[in-house]
């Protein structure tokens, strides 16, 4: 197998991912309606935003234009990892419909094919508006651009997509045990998603460093929208840790893995 | 039959859940090409084994090889060379048209897109598939939906073939259909078949041999006939006499088992090892007028039943 090209490899996820787009095709009407309803949830999350900011000028060390970045990173980054992997979190319906042990008899790994199992598209409409508010919130912004500044901002979104996707991963991991455990994951993944489109500021220094270095979803955005911004931040927020986005992905795999794992040792251990 | 060349081999296989244990010293082989029933009540233990020996369930105890492999630690490999039918869980994509699917798992198995096609359309003339390829999953009948998972189980052209209850739900017609298609594929292909089954139907058309297994030991390990045998379940024969008759109580290896309509028809039980259809048959029409004469066999549940019976004194 070591000669076999890595297109070669991918192949069969890339037959799968496909597969779920046309399936999501053939039903054109309902996926216009979807996409509309999730443009609908991230008009509303802006909502939020532009409140508050309508009554205050400065919140959490942000000002409006501040927000929309720290909101539309965010905004991106979950939608992302959403779409692709946002349906591991309902893994006991896979395992009810006997989907899981489906999976155990491909010839292929398992966590691989419950990701490409799915790829709800519909996220495209939240998706959209996280780009229209991140291109509005980068025009308005006094922002000094330099190569690092566009590189900084990539490495961003790819890492946050890559953190939220690892929350979702362990939150899929942590269902095997978890009988409807559903509401307890979900404080992770959309809590993480909401904890990560406000200031840090306005936390309290315990939870800030749990959504620092525990689950790290401050690196989804905030961290990087002050330096971005060169905002003058404070003790937990020096500009170089914008830079440590790409660890703390890492730290949030490395977390996934293990309840992902354990998960699995449970499942072929219980018995599904 | 070599422990070495076997498809499948377990030896003192446990599997202990919280309180019970499901499969207990579970011993026995398969030899390629061979079709086994694999039988029992619900709760026996029967899919317990099934999915120890894909890697779906790790063992508690014990020794188990599929294929040569250790499914725990080679569960990939074992899936390469192992098709898997579950009757009650599909594994096909229920909201693409069916040939999505074929082509879908072709991908999946690494074929390439010319193999793919050759074995789909093979299947899907075997199976009589072709008016329906193009008719979503979730729109197929039962009928059609068991045979189109039958062949994507076997789109891989696996040595082995686990099927999990394939018939259940299904009319006579397609029952028969199914089993037609699966002794040829064993014919032409030499597919070893492991199947459980709650149709003695299906045993009787597929299987030469058949384990019972219950309470998740195995209770039996042998031929049908066997089966019957060990039991000492007994053929009837019931004859229909041309005059009421006293009971026929004298015929040499045979016992009257009932007697009706004064004599007009009555129903001998007799041991297939001791004596024969013929035998019983000239001891009766020496004496009386014989109109009419129809055999029963013994009815495979009621045997299972017994066996269960038997091995739950000791």
């Amino acid at each position: 197998m070591a000669d076999v090209t890595l297109t070669e490899r991918l192949r069969p996820y890339r037959v799968l991912l496909a597969s779920r787009a046309r399936a999501q095709m053939q039903y054109r009407t309902s996926f216009v309606t979807d996409i509309l309803g999730t443009v609908g949830v991230g008009l509303a999350e802006f909502a939020e935003v532009w409140i508050i900011f309508h009554n205050v000028d400065i919140l959490g060390g942000l000002d409006f234009t501040s927000a929309m970045l720290v909101f539309a990173l965010s905004n991106l980054a979950f939608s992302l990892a959403d779409m692709f992997v946002g349906h591991l979190d309902q893994l006991p319906r896979y395992i009810r419909a006997g989907q899981v042990d489906a999976f155990y008899v491909r010839p292929l790994p398992l966590l691989a094919q419950l990701m490409t199992s799915d790829l709800s598209l519909r996220r495209i409409g939240r998706l959209s508006v996280a780009l229209v508010v991140l291109t509005v919130a980068l025009t308005r912004a006094d922002i000094d651009w330099s190569p690092a500044t566009v590189a900084l901002i990539v490495l961003t979104v790819v890492s946050g997509t890559a953190i939220f996707s690892a929350l979702f991963t362990a939150a899929g991991g942590l269902q095997f045990f978890l009988v409807d455990g559903a509401e307890f994951t979900n404080a992770f993944t959309y809590g993480g998603s909401y904890a990560a489109q406000q200031s840090q500021q306005v936390f309290p220094d315990p939870l800030r460093i749990f959504w620092t270095f525990v689950v790290p979803t401050a690196f989804v955005a905030y961290i990087p929208a002050v330096a971005i911004l060169d905002l003058p931040g404070d003790h937990l927020t020096p500009h170089w840790l914008a830079w440590c986005t790409p660890l703390a992905a890492l730290l949030a795999w490395g977390i996934a893995g293990l309840c992902w794992r354990l998960g699995t040792r449970h499942y072929q251990g219980a018995g599904g | 039959m070599s422990i070495d060349s076997a498809i499948i081999e377990t030896r003192d296989l446990v599997r202990e859940f919280k309180k019970t244990r499901a499969v207990d010293r579970m011993t026995f082989s398969v030899a390629p090409g061979e079709a086994v029933g694999y039988i029992g009540a619900n709760g026996a233990g029967k899919s317990t084994t099934i999915k120890m020996l894909t890697g779906i369930l790790k063992p508690t105890a014990g020794h188990v090889r599929t294929c040569g492999l250790d499914p725990m630690r080679q569960r990939v490999e074992v899936a390469r060379r192992v098709g898997v039918v579950f009757g009650q869980r599909s594994q096909l994509w229920w909201d693409l048209p069916l040939r999505d699917s074929f082509a879908i798992l072709g991908a999946i198995h690494r074929l390439d897109d010319q193999a793919t096609r050759a074995r789909t359309d093979l299947l899907v003339e075997q199976l009589e598939m072709g008016p329906q390829l193009g008719t979503p999953v979730r729109s197929l009948s039962l009928g059609q939906r068991m045979r189109a998972e039958i062949a994507a189980a076997l789109l891989h052209s696996p040595e082995l073939l686990i099927l999990d209850e394939p018939t259940i739900g299904l009319d006579v017609l397609s029952k028969q259909r199914l089993r037609e298609f699966l002794v040829a594929e064993r014919r032409e292909r030499g597919t070893t078949l492991l199947l459980t089954t709650h149709d003695m139907g299906d045993i009787e058309r597929l299987c030469d041999r058949v384990l019972v297994v219950d309470h998740g030991r195995l209770a039996f390990d042998g031929t049908l006939t066997g089966l019957a045998g060990t039991v000492g379940a007994q053929r009837v024969l019931v004859i229909d006499l041309a005059a009421p008759t006293a009971d026929l109580d004298d015929v040499p290896g045979a016992t009257l088992v009932e007697s009706e309509s004064d004599g007009l028809r009555q129903r001998l039980a007799f041991d297939a090892e001791s004596t024969t259809v013929a035998a019983v048959l000239a001891h009766v029409s020496s004496r009386h007028e014989v109109r009419d004469l129809t055999i029963e066999e013994p009815d495979i549940e009621d045997v299972v039943r017994l066996i269960y019976a038997a091995s739950s004194r000791t």
